[in-house]
């Protein structure tokens, strides 16, 4: 069942087509990544969901409902972090995190926001205005782990977080999933992605390009192969879906389309292998094939 | 303290000029541009003796001499009367800049972390603090030198080179002593939002303790350094030596907040920093506690602001009759109407301009909506279970509250001080009733301001221009003669002049119309819109 669900999204700003025709959907029990550079239009999209903004054309639905229309209805049920968090200064953390959580409504579970609090090592007892940006994020992290959401959206949540708060984070994110609650998460740090994500979709001048489970993205690229042989591999370079050949004395790396692997492996082998490690690609291999050579057309940010 | 700790003052100096220029410049414009129009606008109000020695007597009572501190009443030339009445509370003015700018150049640099980025350079530890005295020592001294010459070049018979002088000094002095001792509290406190605030504090304080002293305990006056600036009588006994006093306490306030600075860590203080509440407070837990909290200092420090307003108008009810009979620019002013007291009219103008002043806050009150919009702070609320319009909702009550507390605070200070100065005082009803009419003139400028932001949010703040616009007319509107539809483009236009004129309630029906019109129309507006960000 698909909790999130929007059909042909678009955004404008004037004649700036921000989001552009955006179909994606996140099902129960999955975290869907939301991935793009600065600029892409993923903040924009995660705004028409949450009703901040005013889609121009299409629909976008979170629990069946609208919205626009229903945006109060759906956000009892949802929790949100933005990526930057701006809070009032005079407010202490732990003011503003109870005030969080009263506001989207439900009980107050004391016990899991002293747990969070501890977990990611946070001091509520300060004035926003001495908190780092980490700290900010972790204001908003904890009002929305600590909350029974179905929904959680996370926008960029842990760009000023440092790798020890960075895996807390992560645990509570896997701790929602193995608890069945859908996660949508936006990232540009796409180790995060990779580690977290079931699904992802690539965002590129406010257009999906490419979307699935990681499995069928690499279904779609190269493996990364490194071969050492006894004897020299001729007539490499002219075989199809072979690239990128680099030679290191009688080492040998490549990158081979998918289709084309098992050609390859077997003229490989005609050398006599002495050695074979292949790696599958990593997102951000794939990440920079779709990227590569768009920035030009794309830099608007 | 060695040579180095002060490397690369100068251009640390220059580049705060290069900065803050127009800043400084306007401040050194208004102030000289209000005490320099000043004795010239008493010359034309106050032509004669007799004039004035009026203006004297009306001065002579306590609220006046809690305000403005104590003058040479005997003798009231337009020189006394230009010190009198102006140079305590142009002093505090500048007291207020001085802290401002200091605040600015110090705390503020070193909260925002941008001296951390200065002092990785090769810049001494006390050259941001040196650079700042210079900057505000040449600043002061400016102001000193342009007021001081140019009350002088007035060529007012009662104001000589040496009171002139004298009273730019003053001025400048005054600013120093306020621009040391922010500097001291810049160094205790850690960030500059608590500098500001126990600056002003101590202004405020100084202002008050020498209030108190010049009503009755005159020794209590010499613990103020604002009682120092009335001390020195300037434009008639011309005492100089005030001056040490200024200048002595600035020294000590300068030496020590350089030795401070010298000992202490960067983005340090002296105070521990004092941890605030783990927990909210219920009453924090909604849009309408959220946006109380948020104006909770600015609404008190408004409200407090009116009943003065209202007590010092009030206070000088006493003798009026004798005094606008006897001045023709007022009579011109309250456009003079057969069968009301002279009183009776001043209420009427003065109410006008009460209500006004407390539209300020109301109108602050909604704009706030905007403003945590334009910071990105709306979507934490929107993002959760809040609707928009219980989100607009919560300022709007918070500004229709404040409004009424307003003008029920300065038209109660107003009747509650005039009914303890004159024989037949009005009553209690009469003057209340007065303020209260302008209560729906108020909530249109309140729709008003709903409407922009629930449509055009960006230009919200034009709304300022109006409530301007409003005031300049309808209190300057008997001056300037101007025809009667310029006073009707604004509500507070339609609002019967109690008690001088009957009262009429069809104006105060369409005002209460007019007002839930525009505000249903502008959350219609702000429900429909994208939120910025």
């Amino acid at each position: 069942m698909a909790l999130l669900k929007t059909e042909g999204l678009t955004k404008m700003f004037g004649n700036f087509k921000a989001v552009d025709d955006i179909n994606i959907d996140v099902q129960k029990g999955e975290v869907y990544g939301f991935i793009g550079p600065n600029g892409a239009g993923k903040s924009t999209t995660i705004r028409v969901l949450l009703g901040m903004l005013k889609a121009t054309n299409g629909k976008a639905s979170i629990f069946g409902k609208d919205v626009w229309q229903d945006a109060v209805e759906i956000h009892k049920r949802i929790a949100y972090v933005p990526g930057d968090v701006n809070l009032w200064p005079n407010l202490t953390g732990g003011e503003v995190i109870d005030l969080f959580m009263k506001l989207r409504g439900g009980a107050m579970n004391k016990n899991r926001r002293e747990e969070l609090i501890g977990k990611f090592n946070f001091d509520p007892s300060k004035k926003c205005r001495t908190y780092s940006k980490g700290n900010r994020q972790k204001v908003s992290l904890i009002a929305a782990f600590a909350s029974d959401a179905d929904l959680y959206i996370l926008d960029e949540p842990t760009s000023g977080l440092d790798p020890l708060m960075e895996r807390t984070f992560q645990e509570c994110v896997m701790e929602a999933r193995d608890e069945g609650k859908s996660v949508l998460l936006s990232s540009h740090i796409l180790s995060e992605v990779e580690r977290l994500c079931d699904r992802v979709g690539i965002i590129r001048d406010g257009q999906i390009i490419e979307s699935g489970s990681l499995d069928e993205l690499r279904h779609l690229t190269r493996t990364n192969l490194n071969v050492e042989t006894k004897q020299q591999i001729t007539s490499l370079d002219d075989m199809k879906g072979v690239h990128h050949v680099e030679r290191k004395e009688q080492a040998l790396s490549l990158q081979v389309d998918t289709e084309n692997l098992d050609d390859v492996i077997r003229h490989i082998s005609q050398f006599g292998v002495v050695k074979l490690e292949s790696a599958p690609p990593t997102l951000e291999d794939l990440f920079m094939r779709h990227y590569e050579g768009a920035s030009a057309s794309g830099g608007e940010s | 303290m060695n040579q180095q700790s002060f490397a690369n003052t100068g251009k640390l100096v220059r580049f705060i000029l290069r900065l803050d220029r127009f800043r400084m410049l306007i401040w050194l414009l208004a102030l000289t541009f209000f005490t320099l129009m000043v004795p010239l606008a008493f010359l034309d109000l106050y032509p004669s003796q007799a004039d004035r020695d009026v203006m004297a007597e009306t001065m002579e009572n306590p609220a006046m001499t809690a305000m403005v501190g104590p003058g040479d009443l005997g003798n009231y030339t337009v020189g006394a009367m230009t010190a009198h009445q102006m140079l305590l509370l142009t002093a505090v003015v500048v007291g207020l800049m001085n802290i401002l700018l200091m605040n600015r150049y110090t705390r503020s640099e070193e909260e925002d972390g941008r001296r951390e980025l200065v002092r990785s350079l090769p810049v001494g530890k006390l050259a941001n603090l040196n650079a700042s005295f210079i900057i505000l020592s040449l600043l002061n001294s400016l102001l000193a030198i342009i007021t001081g010459v140019g009350l002088y070049a007035l060529g007012i018979d009662s104001m000589g080179l040496s009171g002139s002088l004298l009273y730019g000094l003053i001025l400048g002095v005054t600013g120093l002593f306020f621009a040391g001792l922010t500097a001291l509290i810049a160094q205790i406190t850690e960030n500059a939002r608590t500098v500001f605030g126990f600056s002003l504090a101590l202004l405020l304080i100084a202002y008050l303790i020498r209030a108190i002293g010049d009503v009755g305990h005159e020794a209590l006056s010499w613990v103020s350094p604002l009682g120092w600036v009335t001390a020195a009588e300037v434009y008639s006994a011309n005492n100089w030596w005030v001056l040490l006093l200024l200048i002595g306490g600035t020294l000590l306030f300068v030496a020590l907040a350089f030795y401070l600075n010298a000992i202490r860590d960067l983005d340090a203080g002296f105070l521990p920093s004092r941890s605030g509440k783990r927990q909210a407070s219920p009453l924090l837990l909604s849009p309408l506690g959220l946006a109380f909290r948020l104006q909770r200092t600015g609404i008190m420090s408004w409200a407090i602001a009116m009943l003065l307003v209202g007590v010092s108008y009030g206070s000088v009810m006493g003798d009026l009759d004798s005094f606008f009979g006897s001045n023709e620019m007022m009579q011109q002013l309250l456009a003079s109407q057969e069968g009301t007291s002279f009183t009776a009219q001043f209420v009427s103008v003065l109410m006008v301009v009460v209500a006004l002043i407390g539209t300020v806050s109301p109108v602050m009150a909604v704009l706030r909506l905007n403003g945590e919009e334009k910071k990105d702070r709306l979507d934490h609320l929107l993002g959760r279970a809040v609707s928009r319009t219980r989100l607009v909702a919560g300022y709007l009550v918070i500004a229709v509250i404040n409004g009424f507390l307003m003008l029920s605070l300065a038209a109660g200070g107003l009747w509650l001080a005039a009914a303890s100065v004159m024989e037949e005082p009005f009553a209690f009803g009469e003057i209340y009733g007065a303020g209260l009419a302008y209560y729906p003139a108020m909530l249109v400028m309140v729709g008003l301001v709903v409407l922009l932001i629930g449509f055009v949010p960006k230009v919200s703040s034009v709304v300022w221009l109006y409530v301007f616009y409003s005031f300049f007319v309808l209190y300057f509107g008997g001056v300037f003669q101007f025809p009667e539809w310029v006073g009707k483009l604004s509500p507070f236009g339609y609002i019967p002049e109690l008690p001088v004129d009957e009262m009429e309630w069809a104006p105060v029906v369409i005002l209460i119309v007019i007002a839930v019109g525009l505000t249903a129309v502008g959350m219609l507006g702000f429900n429909r819109r994208d939120i910025q960000g």
